[in-house]
């Protein structure tokens, strides 16, 4: 177990960068505690990935430091940085049995056959995989190929980091929120630093505790998911996190009152004085509610659509569109019809940054 | 299993192959099997004989002593062309400008026609004037491939490890090659040693290429006539005269039809059935699907 | 009009009808049989038994290149050497549509995808949600009669996937084509409204307005093939007035349960009819919490009450202690009672 510190990395997979989009990472420091579960969230090409390979050691940084309890180890192969790795797809020693796949890297390192069977029994029954023990890995489906995989790591009781690399991506959906379920319960239990990366919010939303969310190389947000939903500090998370994502609207502020399109709208954090840069108003459909008449702006009602437990209405405000939530009971009108926006979570945003 | 749905003009684009395999294959192997089972005595006019020439193949000593030499030259060339061509497949680099390189350099020696081959050795080799030849007997080694067996055999064996490893080697390349890094990551992690990455990676992701690999040096050496032909012309003696070059010396040489038809059928259905057995044995323990 | 009867291992004896506006969903799990029924549609496969219609003539025997029809799969599939404008064009150059009108359909649909700025780059220089949108294009710009999608948004980044889900309708509205779509997932069968027909095991459980298949599953697999996270169930007797869980969960039955008669009979209850909050009528339930799962805007619990499991799944931030006994709260009127295997009464 240890505490990891990333200080002024940055990377490019270029010889010799030029410009800023030559670098998959741009400027990062960062401190992981240790036990800690996280989840590195982005869409493709964001660097997460990238960031996974430099901690794991696969991937050398151009520039910056990797710590493990303050000792440098940027310099250190993967051999000898003590961390598991699970990718995308399964990794399994398809010629071996199940049992001996989980004891492959224990006998490398050199330990006895009693402690091998006995870790290897602990292992296999935190996944379920007693009974297959013996069974030729091979012949497993995907998602009992990725327990192997994870189980490997488990197995190494000397293991500072997991590190699991999208591992849901190749599990059949139904399965994907077991999977899923026994990642985090695997976590309460074995308390070891597991770093998560996805694309997938729902995925990283569950599984962690602390959530780093991504964008073009560099870190937008570090939060709880609790926070992510409910104080997004930049644009980008507010629309990236939550399905609907944030409603995003052009603003105008006057006098320390934001106007949409004319209409006033209460906010939670309007400054005293004026604002540079684009100013915009995020607030996200959970906190967006159909009002009655007389209150709050007038939209009209584009579309809803069913999503079981809610449905999600689209309207029109002028030349905006934003999205709302109506639970299962509440009935929804058509063509005009009124919105409010619960204060305590409405936001002026500028550039994109949350104004503070 | 449902039908596909039917697209008969399909059979139109095979037209042509068929045709052209009927004439360069089927008519001639026909017209084989009639001389096999006939005898002539002059002026077109044959006899049937049923199975006279099988039964005389079969007993003849000649026979028996180039199928065997068959049989250990292709022993040899498989035990050493294939390791050595995995060999040299793990120590090519998989990525950057060394690639196509080796590539290139790997496919050099197949490019070359099969008798420029045997000359060429045949004049390497010499004694009094081939580099090969004077550098071996410059080492104190009395070589001369045309005079001893035992050099034939060697220069012979040197000549096709050098001609056709290099096949085995792409073979295997490729299949290297498609195995993804994450396997490399995983094991670089699980703390294997380079041989357990072999045993347990490499190898058996390569099995069905090596399976390939094998099966076509074993059918090819056991039909290699033009390099052995050049390069000794089956000398000294017969000590090189591989089964190939015996069946020419029948057919040709002593214009025996019979028993060269019946010889070449045998030939055949050796050749058949060992890589019946070959591809039997090397896939036995493939999963399905 | 689509008129389906097909019979294979693969696909048991079914007869289906599909509608000619908006879309039809084929919910299920891998393995179910969508991909099969798919094929069966476009030609690719022939059934063992039965025919399939199109519009009123029959094309059971008829290939799938005479058929019209356009097909999109889960792994983004374009001709990597083409350029975008290229593979868009590609069924058109086929058909020999002349240059200014095949110019400007394909502008057109380019448009309506957002694909005008990579017109002239190729699919493998594209992120993966501009390479779906141009194999749609492609399936898009022949104006096909049938237009089938197999699990198309699958291999996509979660916030592109929903992008284009709700970009989805907008390109088919207008259109006199028959669609259909795969998918495993139902929150997205249930967003892209349309029919749905809900598959297990090669045999269509039920087929109609995706709205009622949801709301009122003809039978207990339909409303579990329709359900993520999975529905509850557990049996309850019903006495009387009374419907019983057993250990002390129990409420009124009210409504059109009432006139049941008294047996025993599974109950299905959806994880956002549970939640820790106190609901009006609500029945309280008290179980072990195993797994707490927060995202902020909603969380799913995962407790065990007896020997069953339950999962509830309600809004906002919830917190539960793991191996701390809570207390739920089941929405008894929204309770899907099932005998045999038939539904019976929601709410």
């Amino acid at each position: 177990m240890a505490k990891i510190t990333l200080s002024d990395l940055r990377h490019s997979y270029q010889p010799v960068p030029q410009g800023d989009d030559d670098w998959a990472l741009k400027h990062m420091a960062m401190e992981w505690s240790d036990g800690g579960a996280y989840a590195l969230l982005g869409p493709s090409g964001c660097g997460k990935t990238t960031l996974l390979n430099i901690i794991s050691g696969l991937v050398r940084p151009t520039e910056g430091r990797v710590l493990f309890d303050g000792v440098d180890l940027t310099e250190v192969p993967t051999e000898r940085r003590r961390i598991a790795q699970v990718f995308q797809f399964p990794v399994v020693y398809d010629t071996m049995s199940v049992r001996d796949n989980l004891a492959f890297p224990l006998r490398n390192r050199g330990l006895a056959g009693p402690e091998v069977d006995a870790k290897v029994s602990e292992i296999a029954r935190m996944l379920d995989l007693e009974g297959m023990l013996s069974r030729r890995a091979s012949g497993l489906t995907a998602d009992g190929k990725q327990k192997i995989s994870l189980g490997r790591g488990l197995v190494r009781s000397d293991v500072n980091v997991i590190m699991l690399d999208e591992p849901l991506t190749v599990i059949d959906p139904h399965l994907k929120s077991q999977l899923r379920s026994k990642l985090k319960e695997l976590h309460q239990r074995i308390a070891r630093t597991m770093i998560y990366v996805t694309h997938d919010q729902t995925e990283a939303l569950t599984f962690a505790d602390q959530v780093v969310v991504m964008h073009q190389g560099e870190v937008v947000q570090v939060g709880s998911p609790v926070d992510l939903f409910e104080r997004p500090r930049h644009t980008f998370v507010g629309h990236f996190i939550g399905s609907p994502g944030m409603n995003i609207l052009p603003c105008e502020l006057s006098g320390g009152v934001a106007r949409v399109d004319g209409h006033a709208v209460p906010v939670d954090n309007a400054p005293p004085g004026a604002i540079e840069g684009r100013v915009e108003i995020g607030v996200r459909p959970e906190f967006v509610a159909l009002a009655e008449e007389g209150d709050g702006l007038p939209v009209t009602v584009v579309r809803t659509s069913d999503a079981g437990r809610h449905r999600i209405v689209e309207v029109r405000l002028g030349e905006h569109r934003m999205k709302l939530l109506a639970g299962e009971g509440v009935t929804v009108p058509s063509g005009e019809a009124r919105v409010r926006f619960d204060p305590g979570h409405t936001r002026l945003y500028a550039d994109g940054w949350l104004v503070e | 299993m449902s039908d596909k749905t039917q697209n008969q003009k399909g059979w139109l684009f095979v037209l042509p192959v068929v045709l052209l395999v009927a004439f360069n294959a089927l008519i001639p192997l026909m017209a084989v099997v009639n001389y096999s089972v006939q005898e002539t005595f002059g002026n077109n006019v044959f006899f049937f004989e049923g199975m006279k020439w099988f039964g005389q193949v079969l007993h003849s000593e000649r026979f028996h002593a180039a199928l065997l030499r068959q049989l250990l030259f292709t022993g040899i060339i498989l035990v050493i062309e294939v390791p050595l061509g995995v060999i040299i497949a793990l120590s090519m680099p998989r990525r950057g400008p060394g690639v196509s390189v080796c590539l290139v350099l790997m496919a050099l020696p197949l490019l070359i026609p099969w008798n420029v081959v045997g000359a060429m050795w045949n004049i390497f080799a010499l004694p009094d004037i081939g580099m090969l030849g004077k550098l071996v007997n410059g080492m104190g080694i009395h070589y001369n491939y045309t005079q001893q067996p035992i050099a034939a055999w060697a220069t012979l064996i040197a000549m096709d490890v050098w001609h056709w490893t290099s096949l085995v080697v792409l073979l295997a390349y490729a299949g290297l090659r498609s195995i993804p890094d994450a396997y490399y990551q995983a094991a670089r992690i699980d703390g294997a040693s380079s041989w357990s990455v072999f045993r347990y990676i490499q190898l058996p992701k390569m099995r069905r290429v090596l399976t390939i690999a094998v099966l076509l040096r074993f059918m090819d050496s056991f039909n290699i006539y033009t390099e052995p032909f050049v390069l000794t012309g089956g000398g000294p003696g017969n000590s090189t005269t591989l089964l190939s070059i015996d069946l020419v010396k029948i057919a040709l040489g002593q214009f025996d039809l019979g028993p060269a038809a019946a010889m070449s059928i045998i030939y055949f259905l050796i050749i058949l059935s060992l890589s019946w057995l070959f591809y039997t044995v090397m896939t036995r323990g493939e999963d399905r699907g | 009009m689509v008129k389906r009867v097909g019979a294979d291992t693969h696909i048991h004896e079914t007869s289906v009808v599909l509608a000619e506006e908006g879309f039809n969903v084929l919910l299920g799990t891998t393995l179910s049989g969508k991909t099969t029924l798919m094929q069966l549609m476009a030609g690719l496969e022939r059934p063992s038994a039965g025919r399939v219609w199109f519009r009123g003539a029959d094309v059971t025997g008829v290939p799938v290149q005479k058929r019209n029809a356009a097909m999109v799969y889960q792994q983004f599939i374009n001709y990597p050497n083409f350029t975008v404008y290229e593979n868009i064009a590609s069924p058109l150059r086929i058909a020999r549509v002349p240059r200014a009108q095949l110019d400007e359909r394909v502008k057109r649909v380019a448009a309506m995808l957002k694909l005008t700025p990579v017109l002239q780059r190729r699919p493998t220089e594209l992120s993966g949600g501009q390479q779906q949108r141009t194999a749609l294009a492609r399936a898009l710009v022949k104006d096909a009669d049938l237009v089938l999608l197999d699990e198309p948004l699958a291999n996509l980044d979660f916030k592109l996937r929903e992008e284009l889900r709700d970009e989805l309708p907008a390109f088919f509205a207008g259109r006199r084509a028959t669609v259909v779509l795969a998918t495993s997932d139902p929150v997205e069968a249930l967003l892209l409204g349309g029919h749905t027909a809900t598959l297990h095991q090669g045999r269509i459980t039920q087929f109609g307005p995706t709205a009622d298949v949801y709301r009122r599953p003809a039978d207990l697999t339909t409303a579990q093939v329709f359900s993520n996270p999975p529905i509850n169930t557990a049996p309850v007797t019903k006495r009387g007035e009374t419907i019983a869980l057993g250990d002390g969960v129990s409420w009124e039955a009210r409504g059109a349960v009432k006139s049941l008669p008294d047996r025993t009979y599974t109950v299905g209850i959806r994880p956002h009819h549970i939640g820790p909050s106190p609901t009006v009528r609500g029945a309280a339930i008290d179980g072990r919490v195993q797994i707490a799962e927060l995202s902020g805007s909603e969380s799913v619990i995962h407790f065990s009450h007896g020997s069953l499991d339950w999962v509830s799944q309600s809004q906002g931030v919830h917190d539960a202690a793991v191996g701390e006994t809570a207390r739920f709260y089941i929405d008894v009127d929204r309770c899907l009672y099932f005998d045999g295997d038939g539904k019976l009464i929601a709410s």
